[in-house]
C-alpha cells in the first residue's frame, strides 16, 4: 500500500513536468512507461524504440515520455496529461495501462493511442503485441539440447496467460528433443526485484535445474547462472553483459518497426485501429545470436526459427496434450488458435506442476 | 545435506540487508524518532554504494560510500525533523520518495555496468568442514558484520550508560531534557546511525547480492526492515530472529514451489507480514500496561529555553 502511495506521488511529481513549447507543425508523440528508462529490460527496450523514432523522423516529430507511470487510476491522469500537453499519438505501453487508455481515448476521439499487451480497443485505440511463445520455443529446443540433468529452471511472475503460454511453448520445444525433460517451476509474484529473482535462481540451481529461463525482467538470474557457471535465457533485451559465458540467447524486445511504422501512417494521415500480434515474421521482436552452444545446436536453432518465420512450424501445432491426458480441442486448424494462446490457463502434458490458483 | 546448506547460505544473504537496515531504524526509533524514509536512504545507499565500487574497484570503497549516502540523507531527515520539528511520518515520507529519484539519477550512470561481488571468506581448514564450514566461515564480509553490530548495540543499549540515556530520551524526552541532556543532539547522532546502516543495507545489495545497478532495486526491503522493528518489539534479540524468520521463509517458499510443494507462493509471501501482525497481539495481549514502543516514538520535542 504504502509503496502504491509513494508510486504515485512519484508519477504525480513527474507528470507535473511535461509540457514544454508547442511547436504547430510537429507531430507530438507521447509514451507512457511502467518503470525507469534505466531497467534494462522492458521499458528499456521501448525507450530504444522511441529513440529510433527519433532517428527516423528527427524534426517531423517531438516525443515526451512519462516513466514510473504506475498502473491503474493513476496512469489515466498521466495519460491525459500527454492529450493536453497536444501529443496526437500516445503508447502506452503495458498491460494494466489497458482501462485508463480507454477511458482517456473515449474522451478524445481525435487523438490515436496505441495500447502495448492489451485486448480492448475502440476506434481511435490500437493493440499490438508480440508472440513471444514463439521465441520460447526455440528456448525449449536449445535448453534440451544443452541441458545435462534433463532439468530446467523456470522463473515466473505472474500466472497470467502470457507466461503460462511461454512455460508451455518452452515445454513442447524441448519435448521435441528430449521427451523426458522435466521442469521446475517458481512464482516471485513480481516482475521486477532483483534480490528475488536471484533468489529464485539460487533455490532452481540448488534443486538440481541446470538450465535457468525466465520471465521477470531483471539480469540477476542470468548473473547467477553466470556465477555458478551455468547457463541461462536472458529476457525482453541483451543481457549478455551480465553471463557473457552463460547466456544461450535471448528474446529481444524491438517495438522499433512498428512504431516507425504507425508514426509514419499517422503523418501520412492513413492511420486506423488495428490489432497487431506480430512475431517472428514481422519482427516484432527478435533472438539474440545465439551463443555458448555447440555449431549443431546453434544450427538447430537457426532452422527452428527460419520455420517458425516461415509459418511452416507452429509451436502450438496440434495435437497439443493437456497435464490430463487428453488433446485439446484444435480450434485454429493444425494449430491452437490465437484466442486459445491469449487465454491459456493450462499446463501441457510433462510439467509436473500445477498452475497456480487452479 | 548440501540442499539444506544452500539454503541457509541463501538465508544468509536474504536476511543481511534486512538486518542491517532494521538495526539502524531500532536505535532511531529507541531514541524516540521514528524515520520511515529507510526505504529512500537504502537506494540511494545502493546507488552510490555502487558507484563507489565500480569509479574505484573497490568493495571496501563502496560500502563507504553506501554508509556516507544514508548518512548525508539522514541528516536532511534531522535537520527537518528536529531542527524545525516537522512532522516525522510526512518527513519520512518525503525521504523516501526523495530517495527513489536522487538514486536513479545518481544511478543513470551506472546502470548496465557490472562488478565483481564482495569476495567470500574463506580460511583453509575452517571453511571446508562440511556443513558448517561454508556458513560459519565462508560467506561475504556484510553476513558477519551485520551481526558484530547487532550485538554491538545490544550491548550499547543495555550495557553502556549513554545507551541508557538514549533509551531514556525515547521514552521521556521531557524528564531526559530536565536532567540536562541534550535530548536533540542525542537524537541526531541516532538518526544519523540509522541512515548509515541503511546506507549499509542498500549498498549491500549491488555489492554482494546482486552485482549491478537498477533503479528501484530495493524492492521494497527498507519497508520490511520497518516493520522487523515493530516485529521485534524494539528488542535486539528479537530483531535477529524476525530478520532470519523472513529471510528463511522467502527463501524457503522459493524452494517449496520448486519442489512442487503445493502451498500457493502468494499465501507464502504473505506469511512474514502475517507472522508480524500476530506478533503484534499477542504482545499487546501478554503485557497489561500498553505497549513495548519507546514511550515518546515519533513526538516532536522542542527544548524551551
Amino acid at each position: 500500500m504504502m509503496k502504491k502511495l509513494l508510486a504515485a506521488a512519484t508519477a504525480l511529481l513527474l507528470a507535473g513536468s511535461v509540457g514544454g513549447a508547442l511547436a504547430a507543425d510537429k507531430l507530438k508523440v507521447g509514451f507512457i512507461y511502467l518503470g525507469p528508462v534505466g531497467d534494462l529490460g522492458w521499458t528499456y527496450q521501448h525507450e530504444l524504440a522511441r529513440q529510433a523514432l527519433v532517428k527516423e523522423f528527427g524534426d517531423k516529430i517531438e516525443t515526451t515520455y512519462l516513466e514510473n507511470v504506475p498502473e491503474g487510476p493513476d496512469a489515466e491522469r498521466a495519460i491525459e496529461q500527454l492529450v493536453r500537453a497536444g501529443n496526437k499519438l500516445i503508447f502506452t505501453t503495458s498491460f494494466g495501462y489497458m482501462d485508463p487508455t480507454l477511458k482517456v481515448a473515449r474522451k478524445y476521439p481525435n487523438v490515436h493511442f496505441e495500447h502495448a499487451t492489451g485486448y480492448k480497443r475502440d476506434k481511435n485505440m490500437s493493440t499490438y503485441s508480440a508472440r513471444w511463445y514463439q521465441g520460447r520455443y526455440i528456448q525449449g529446443e536449445i535448453a534440451a539440447k544443452m541441458s545435462k540433468a534433463g532439468v530446467l529452471g523456470y522463473i515466473g511472475s505472474f500466472p497470467i496467460p502470457e507466461v503460462v503460454s511461454g512455460i508451455n511453448a518452452t515445454m513442447l520445444g524441448a519435448q521435441s528433443i528430449n521427451p523426458n525433460i522435466k521442469v521446475k517451476i517458481i512464482w516471485v509474484n513480481t516482475w521486477f526485484d532483483p534480490g528475488k529473482e536471484a533468489d529464485a535462481a539460487k533455490a532452481l540451481l540448488d534443486q538440481g535445474a541446470d538450465i535457468i529461463m525466465q520471465h521477470t525482467d531483471s539480469p540477476a538470474a542470468m548473473q547467477i547462472a553466470a556465477e555458478r557457471g551455468k547457463l541461462a535465457f536472458g529476457q525482453d533485451s541483451e543481457m549478455i553483459k551480465f553471463g557473457p559465458k552463460a547466456q544461450l540467447t535471448s528474446i529481444l524486445d524491438t517495438w522499433a518497426p512498428y512504431y516507425i511504422a504507425r508514426v509514419k501512417a499517422e503523418l501520412d494521415g492513413t492511420w486506423k485501429q488495428e490489432n497487431t500480434w506480430g512475431g517472428l515474421d514481422s519482427k516484432m521482436f527478435e533472438m539474440a545470436p545465439y551463443t555458448n552452444m555447440p555449431d549443431d545446436v546453434k544450427k538447430m536453432a537457426e532452422e527452428t526459427q527460419a520455420a517458425i518465420t516461415a509459418g511452416k512450424l507452429h509451436p502450438f501445432k496440434c495435437p497439443v496434450i493437456g497435464q490430463d491426458g487428453k488433446e485439446v480441442e484444435c480450434k485454429g486448424g493444425d494449430h491452437l488458435d490465437d484466442g486459445q494462446i491469449l487465454g491459456m490457463n493450462f499446463y501441457v502434458k510433462g510439467i509436473d506442476d500445477k498452475v497456480p490458483g487452479k | 545435506m548440501e540442499l539444506v546448506e544452500a539454503i541457509i547460505l541463501s538465508v544468509l544473504a536474504a536476511s543481511t540487508p534486512l538486518l542491517i537496515a532494521a538495526t539502524g531504524e531500532l536505535v532511531t526509533e529507541r531514541s524516540g524518532v521514528l524515520n520511515l524514509g529507510v526505504e529512500g536512504m537504502m537506494i540511494v545507499g545502493a546507488a552510490c554504494g555502487f558507484g563507489g565500487a565500480w569509479l574505484t574497484g573497490s568493495i571496501f570503497i563502496g560500502a563507504l560510500c553506501g554508509i556516507a549516502a544514508g548518512t548525508l540523507m539522514s541528516l536532511i531527515f534531522a535537520m527537518m525533523t528536529l531542527g524545525l520539528a516537522v512532522n516525522q511520518v510526512a518527513t519520512g515520507l518525503a525521504l523516501t520518495i526523495l530517495g527513489i529519484g536522487l538514486s536513479g539519477l545518481i544511478g543513470a550512470r551506472f546502470v548496465g555496468e557490472r562488478i565483481a561481488t564482495a569476495p567470500h571468506l574463506s580460511i583453509p581448514g575452517l571453511t571446508d568442514i562440511p556443513l558448517i564450514g561454508r556458513i560459519l566461515f565462508g560467506e561475504d564480509a556484510f553476513v558477519y558484520l551485520s551481526l558484530a553490530l547487532i550485538i554491538g548495540v545490544w550491548w550499547f543499549l543495555y550495557r553502556t550508560r549513554a545507551g541508557l540515556i538514549l533509551r531514556a530520551c525515547g521514552d521521556n524526552h521531557v524528564s531526559a531534557h530536565a536532567l540536562g541532556y541534550r535530548v536533540l543532539r542525542i537524537r541526531m547522532f541516532a538518526v544519523m546511525f540509522g541512515g548509515a546502516c541503511a546506507g549499509l543495507a542498500g549498498a549491500y545489495l549491488p555489492l554482494a547480492y546482486t552485482p549491478f545497478f537498477i533503479p528501484g532495486m530495493t524492492a521494497g526491503r527498507g519497508w520490511i526492515a520497518l516493520a522487523l522493528v515493530v516485529f521485534a518489539s524494539w528488542l535486539p534479540g528479537r530483531l535477529v530472529a524476525g530478520a532470519y524468520l523472513f529471510g528463511a521463509v522467502t527463501i524457503l517458499q522459493l524452494h517449496a514451489q520448486g519442489a512442487g510443494i503445493g502451498i500457493p507462493s502468494q499465501f507464502m509471501s504473505a506469511l512474514p507480514y502475517l507472522a508480524t501482525v500476530l506478533v503484534l497481539v499477542l504482545l499487546s495481549r501478554a503485557r497489561t500496561g500498553g505497549s513495548t514502543a519507546p514511550a515518546a516514538l515519533g513526538t516532536v520535542f522542542v527544548p524551551d529555553r
